[in-house]
């Protein structure tokens, strides 16, 4: 089966533009008036003319060049690129949840509190902590907001040397920046040969000065962290917490809890594990959840229940909370798809999730362990979790072609590239990760197309190297694209004055 | 239309099969020659220049006669403006130097040297780094930090950098005394620095704290490192260009490259000391070593900076001895070695150091 995506001529909005056309006319006069402070007004506003057909065909026919879970396989390794249930949104939608506003009185708004009641209630039996902020935006902001936590708990303490978080070298690269953006230096420890946190790097590396140890798992390799209890060990032994980055929760939901592990602080990534459309900058919503003895410094409000009102309200009264990290209360959008996808899958069906997605990775592990060209670098004797890394050095070094060069070649067979060149300690790394999403012919199809790829490297290797051709846009200029990127109509148009 | 230069050092890499550790010299080459080696230096160049070829980026070629480049272009399958004359069969280190000069001369935007250490050294010789250069990896001692990982690579990178063009980074040029080394002694020496284009592995190298361009890391280094500083305290800056940033960033501009520096109250107080000096100041007041891993090898101590002796390591104390890398510079150099000709002080700094690697950055790398 051949892949054509869409490839429209489609000129830029403001190229489309028709002095005089009209989509949508607005009352002659403001009924109101408004005082405008006087710089910030515009003789022209210099918007696009067009008329609402114009802008609907403008705007599907990019959406048709467009590629996302909804249009094919998406194996974004660590991105969980699962497919999103469209009851979900549906339910976002609906009035009740979208037509509220957060200043309204609590007393109008008690659906909507107790949704975000119970919803904590679900997300902190998952992870097994005492209770959890559902204010943070997204993954990286909810990693920063554990770092908060962590500084007003050693602060509590009167503890004012720990000044170190240590990072494993396989983590996300947002976990050294939110250490980095909390005031902390930042100390990366190496992984083992089993591409596991090296036990004795770690135990070389704590001391007086630890504030935390920021740790993902199944880690970015896709590989369980089965010294886990051993490294919350040596991690609180010095005095320091355990944080636990929500990115891989795919993998364990219903198995096994970051509370049970050790783990002091967890942050969700809700837009990754439940149900909501993510890559395209948001919103989502990074959830925080501490055990017991954190309660205290998460941000206020939290939602309370009041038994004898029978009502539910926002409790500021929290003396110890690092104070406000967001404005109202979080992305509650984000929030209604989250609880609906909960109450869809159930207890039994999130531990399915898991089931199915770690099903699929280890199936393609295995497959593509057969194919010649692409290997593990890695503990490859058990089973992975949720996604793999598969390193192409082989094929590198018989054809010249690295992992860069399979990525761009893949979308030509119409699937989404896996992340590539990451994680740094694997090199030419391409890492998988199916999702419980897909079906077995579409790994096959995957697997095969990964074949071909490393056949043609070998027969016809140009064929590779000019890829990708079925695509809207082919080899674009990755250098010059973040050297000197154009994000808007006025640089663009400068540009071509030069 | 950009001009390559390219040198092969026909005879480089013959002395490895034969085990002769290197090919300096007549005698050696001599010597290898009678054992039967075989050229292996021309066949990597071809690999090199198939691969630029495939690119089918455009450039004009320059080369030397015969063996020294001619040959292996036009096996590759590329045209070459040939200059210069050799005598096939008995090149010398005088022709690689005069093939080097020569390119200068031409106005080139970057040379491909096929050869080993021993190459490296008779082309700084030559031109300094008034051009960039890039080695294709085919001699038998390879410390020099100028090299791409292999022939291919070479390739590839000269194909960015003609294409693209790519940020100059100044890299270590090392050679051993053979002589030494095949009495299994290693004796290593900083020869210089080359200018050698460089390549941040794509874009991804930001994912991991580092900000992908060496230059930024290492300015991030020297920032970290100077608030670190405190006063009415000696900091010895041992060679190399990390250490040089932390100078800089002092507003020091004459530090030495390949040389020990001391710094007191944020100040230069002596320039490219030996060992006696430092000896004379390390008793009055505290001290602190900052050094960098050397070329490719990784040698924290006892390669390019035995300046810094086993008495001075010693007295200064391992938790005194702050080791400064650039992620990049990490990743190409996983374990660290240290060779300070005290086999205790060495077993002394094996096991896990904190390797200042980015502004509050630290991460823990394996002395072996």
């Amino acid at each position: 089966m051949s892949y054509q995506q869409a490839r429209w001529a489609e000129p830029l909005i403001f190229e489309l533009s028709k002095p005089g056309r009209v989509g949508w006319t607005l009352p002659e006069k403001p009924r109101e008036r408004i005082n405008v402070p006087k710089e910030l007004l515009r003789e022209k506003l210099e918007l696009p003319e067009l008329s609402e057909p114009e802008v609907v065909r403008h705007y599907t026919r990019l959406s048709q060049m467009n590629y996302s879970v909804d249009s094919g396989f998406y194996p974004l390794g660590s991105c969980t690129m699962k497919y999103n249930p469209k009851v979900c949104e549906e339910l976002a939608a609906l009035e009740a949840a979208s037509y509220i506003h957060p200043h309204q009185a609590e007393e109008t708004v008690q659906g909507a509190l107790e949704l975000i009641y119970r919803l904590e209630r679900c997300l902190a039996e998952i992870a097994g902590v005492a209770r959890v902020s559902l204010q943070p935006s997204a993954g990286a902001h909810g990693e920063f907001v554990a770092m908060l936590v962590t500084r007003a708990y050693h602060k509590s303490k009167r503890d004012d040397k720990r000044n170190q978080v240590i990072v494993p070298d396989s983590a996300h690269g947002t976990n050294p920046a939110s250490a980095a953006m909390a005031g902390y230096e930042v100390v990366t420890v190496p992984s083992n040969a089993r591409g596991r946190v090296d036990l004795n790097a770690l135990k070389a590396t704590v001391s007086e000065r630890t504030a935390a140890l920021m740790l993902t798992n199944p880690n970015t390799l896709g590989l369980f962290e089965d010294q886990i209890i051993d490294i919350a060990g040596v991690v609180h032994d010095a005095g320091g917490l355990l944080f636990y980055d929500g990115a891989n929760l795919n993998g364990i939901l219903g198995k096994t809890r970051p509370g049970d592990m050790g783990f002091d602080i967890v942050h969700f990534n809700l837009h990754k594990t439940f149900a909501t459309p993510h890559g395209g900058g948001g919103p989502g919503a990074g959830p925080v959840g501490v055990q017991r003895e954190l309660e205290k410094f998460l941000p206020v409000p939290l939602v309370e229940y009041d038994k004898k009102k029978g009502r539910y309200y926002f409790d500021y009264d929290r003396p110890h909370s690092i104070g406000k990290i967001k404005g109202f209360y979080g992305n509650f959008g984000v929030l209604v798809k989250a609880y609906a996808y909960l109450l869809l899958m159930g207890g039994e069906g999130l531990s399915e999730v898991t089931e199915a997605a770690v099903l699929n990775a280890n199936y393609i592990m295995r497959k593509l362990l057969g194919v010649e060209g692409y290997e593990l670098k890695f503990d490859a004797s058990g089973p992975c979790k949720h996604e793999v890394v598969f390193s192409a050095e082989p094929l590198k070094r018989m054809t010249g072609i690295g992992a860069h060069f399979v990525a761009k070649r893949l979308l030509d067979f119409g699937t989404h590239a896996p992340t590539y060149y990451f994680p740094p300690i694997v090199p030419e790394a391409l890492m998988i990760e199916p999702t419980e999403s897909e079906s077995k012919e579409e790994l096959d199809r995957f697997v095969d197309a990964l074949r071909t790829i490393f056949e043609e490297a070998r027969s016809d290797p140009d064929k590779v190297y000019s890829a990708p051709t079925a695509t809207a846009i082919g080899r674009l200029d990755e250098v010059k694209a973040s050297r000197q990127p154009i994000l808007s109509w006025r640089a663009y148009r400068e540009l071509a004055k030069e | 239309m950009k001009k390559l230069g390219l040198i092969v050092n026909p005879i480089a890499g013959m002395g490895g099969r034969v085990g002769l550790k290197g090919t300096d010299g007549a005698d050696t080459v001599a010597k290898a020659l009678e054992l039967g080696a075989e050229p292996v230096s021309p066949a990597r160049a071809v690999e090199t220049l198939q691969g630029l070829k495939r690119v089918g980026v455009e450039f004009e070629l320059i080369t030397y006669p015969a063996e020294m480049g001619a040959t292996e272009a036009s096996e590759a399958g590329l045209k070459a403006r040939v200059i210069g004359h050799i005598t096939s069969g008995k090149t010398t280190a005088g022709d690689t130097k005069r093939a080097a000069g020569e390119m200068l001369g031409q106005g080139v935007d970057l040379i491909l040297i096929a050869g080993g250490d021993g190459t490296m050294s008779d082309v700084i010789e030559a031109i300094g780094t008034q051009v960039p250069i890039l080695g294709i990896p085919t001699g038998v001692k390879m410390h020099s930090a100028t090299f791409a990982n292999t022939p291919q690579t070479a390739g590839e990178v000269a194909a960015r950098f003609l294409r693209e063009g790519l940020p100059l980074l100044e890299a270590e040029v090392m050679d051993i005394n053979e002589e030494a080394y095949r009495e299994n002694r290693l004796v290593a020496k900083l020869k210089g620095y080359a200018r050698v284009p460089y390549e941040p592995v794509m874009m991804q190298a930001t994912k991991e704290g580092s900000t992908g361009y060496e230059l930024a890391d290492q300015k991030a280094i020297a920032r970290w490192v100077v608030e670190l500083m405190e006063r009415g305290h000696i900091y010895a800056l041992g060679p190399g260009t990390t250490t040089r940033a932390v100078a800089e960033e002092l507003g020091i501009y004459d530090s030495t490259l390949l040389g020990v520096d001391l710094i007191e109250n944020y100040k230069l107080l002596a320039r490219d000391t030996n060992e006696q000096q430092i000896l004379e100041v390390i008793g009055k007041k505290p001290m602190t070593i900052t050094v960098s891993p050397i070329g490719r090898q990784g040698f924290i101590l006892g390669r390019g900076n035995q300046q810094l002796s086993p008495v001075i390591i010693k007295r200064v104390g391992k938790g005194n001895v702050w080791v400064l890398a650039t992620p990049h510079k990490l990743r190409a150099t996983p374990t660290l070695k240290v060779d300070t000709d005290d086999a205790e002080l060495d077993r002394e700094f094996r096991g896990y150091i904190r390797v200042i690697t980015g502004y509050r950055q630290t991460c823990m790398v394996k002395v072996v």
